[in-house]
């Protein structure tokens, strides 16, 4: 089965509020608040775990769920995010690209 | 505000967060606006460090936007540094406040690499005579356009922000146009805000009220005419609970040398982020709870004003004219001029004038009146 990763949208704006995840998306600017499942997904984005791992330890083991049913949802969440420019998703690791890296003035 | 923005407000509000944070980075500035109401001498502003340290806090503390301005931004060789720390480190939804005339191709196209939410840029005529005549910069009028088309371009959110003034009363519409011509949008604040060292005299640059009145019956910008200018009803108990403003409860100011404030046109000082944490002054300093414990219910001379509950009464500019609690005169005028019925504080005024007595004239001196509270 092929791998899925995923890494936080550089452009993407963030923060916790009173542990709610408010998102504001770097292609729009539409504000989206996470759920439990999509705040997991967006903490657990580090580019280098695979997307099944993630779901097994901290979803699998945090929501009373079937782990086959568990990972479909969260790669269906996973594209969600993606589309809304929030998450980055691959089927190879995700080296973070900081668009800090480029010139400066 | 969307159905989401206000739930989160208000959720901000239960649990004490300052969701929103503008921090001016410099009050130096390359325009010399005739109503600004900053000093741009630089006082010992805020160090790089300092500054990415304050973010850091600002982010623990729970700030989600943060709005950059000043004085003139790009004069910080360190903003590119401060902004690339912001978004990547510590992901603020980052706006900013700008004249842009120090902004080229490849400064807007920074900025849309950054992903900065918004750049608002101080237009104030669609007519350059009338422009830099306001900025006192010959040419600054068609830089900041140009900027504007760069800043667009790279598919970056532009406003134009005017000051209605006397002089560019008769503009506004054209900025409006000027904007639209653009794919920009634009707002227009009838308010000139008195220096921060409390200097007043700025203030007879403000529109009339013939310039306001128009204004607030332009369907263009208030929409709905008839409502907008509708008389209100009188306030009752649970609107009397109401907080003034989000002033202190859900945003707050920060000056380049570290104060605080409960708002940029607020200038209350209630801690300094280079002896403090800033989280520490937001929850604990006695004047920023002050601020935060007034409800309508409590002000003096407006709780009986039948404008109590639209009024748009800045505590800043009550406090500038000596009272926190009490009437800001700009917004009575405002609230005059866009209903008819004078404000409390207008009458209370009125009343004032006419139990004066006049006293005859002294014996030595023939021409000299005086007057005397009865």
């Amino acid at each position: 089965m092929t791998k899925l990763y995923m890494a936080r949208n550089p452009r993407a704006a963030a923060r916790s509020l009173d542990g709610e995840m408010m998102i504001m998306s770097g292609r729009d600017s539409t504000l989206f608040t996470l759920n439990k499942t999509a705040t997991i997904l967006w903490q657990s984005a580090d580019g280098a775990t695979p997307l099944d791992e993630i779901v097994e330890k901290k979803i699998c083991t945090e929501f009373d769920v079937e782990p086959t049913e568990a990972l479909a949802d969260a790669e269906t969440l996973a594209r969600e995010l993606a589309s809304h420019e929030i998450l980055q998703i691959s089927e190879a690791p995700i080296t973070t690209q900081n668009p800090a890296a480029g010139e400066k003035r | 505000m969307s159905g989401l923005l206000q739930e989160l407000t208000e959720k901000a509000l239960a649990k004490n967060v300052p969701l929103s944070v503008q921090l001016d980075l410099t009050y130096r500035c390359n325009e010399r606006c005739v109503h600004c109401y900053l000093d741009h001498d630089d006082h010992g502003e805020m160090t790089t460090a300092e500054i990415k340290h304050l973010l850091d806090e600002m982010a623990e503390a729970g700030v989600f936007v943060l709005s950059l301005s000043g004085g003139e931004i790009f004069l910080r060789k360190d903003l590119l540094e401060i902004l690339e720390y912001a978004r990547f480190q510590r992901q603020f939804c980052v706006k900013l406040k700008t004249n842009a005339i120090m902004i080229r191709e490849r400064e807007a196209a920074r900025l849309r690499e950054i992903g900065v939410e918004s750049i608002q840029i101080s237009i104030y005529s669609h007519r350059h005579e009338v422009h830099d005549g306001i900025t006192l910069v010959p040419g600054s009028l068609q830089r900041s356009i140009t900027a504007a088309k760069f800043l667009k371009s790279q598919g970056l959110r532009v406003i134009f922000a005017n000051v209605l003034m006397v002089q560019n009363a008769h503009d506004y519409q054209g900025v409006r146009a000027l904007a639209e011509e653009l794919g920009i949008e634009s707002t227009l604040d009838p308010t000139v805000t008195p220096m921060m060292d409390g200097n007043r005299s700025v203030l007879s640059l403000g529109a009339d009220q013939a310039t306001l009145r128009g204004v607030f019956r332009d369907q263009g910008l208030v929409g709905d005419v008839d409502e907008f200018c509708a008389i209100p009803a009188p306030g009752d108990e649970n609107s009397l609970a109401a907080l003034p403003c989000s002033a202190g409860h859900t945003t707050c100011y920060v000056s380049p040398y570290g104060d605080v404030f409960p708002c940029v046109q607020f200038p209350l000082p209630t801690g300094n982020v280079r002896n403090q944490k800033f989280l520490d002054i937001w929850r604990h300093s006695d004047k920023m709870n002050e601020v935060r414990a007034i409800r309508l219910k409590d002000l003096t001379t407006c709780t009986s004003c039948t404008h109590v509950t639209s009024c748009t009464r800045c505590p800043g500019l009550a406090f500038m004219e000596g009272n926190m609690r009490g009437p800001s005169s700009q917004d009575c005028e405002k609230s005059f001029v866009r209903t008819g019925v004078p404000s409390a504080n207008m009458l209370a005024k009125k009343r004032a004038v006419a139990n004066l007595v006049q006293i005859g004239p002294l014996p030595n001196s023939p021409s000299t009146s005086a007057a005397a509270l009865a």
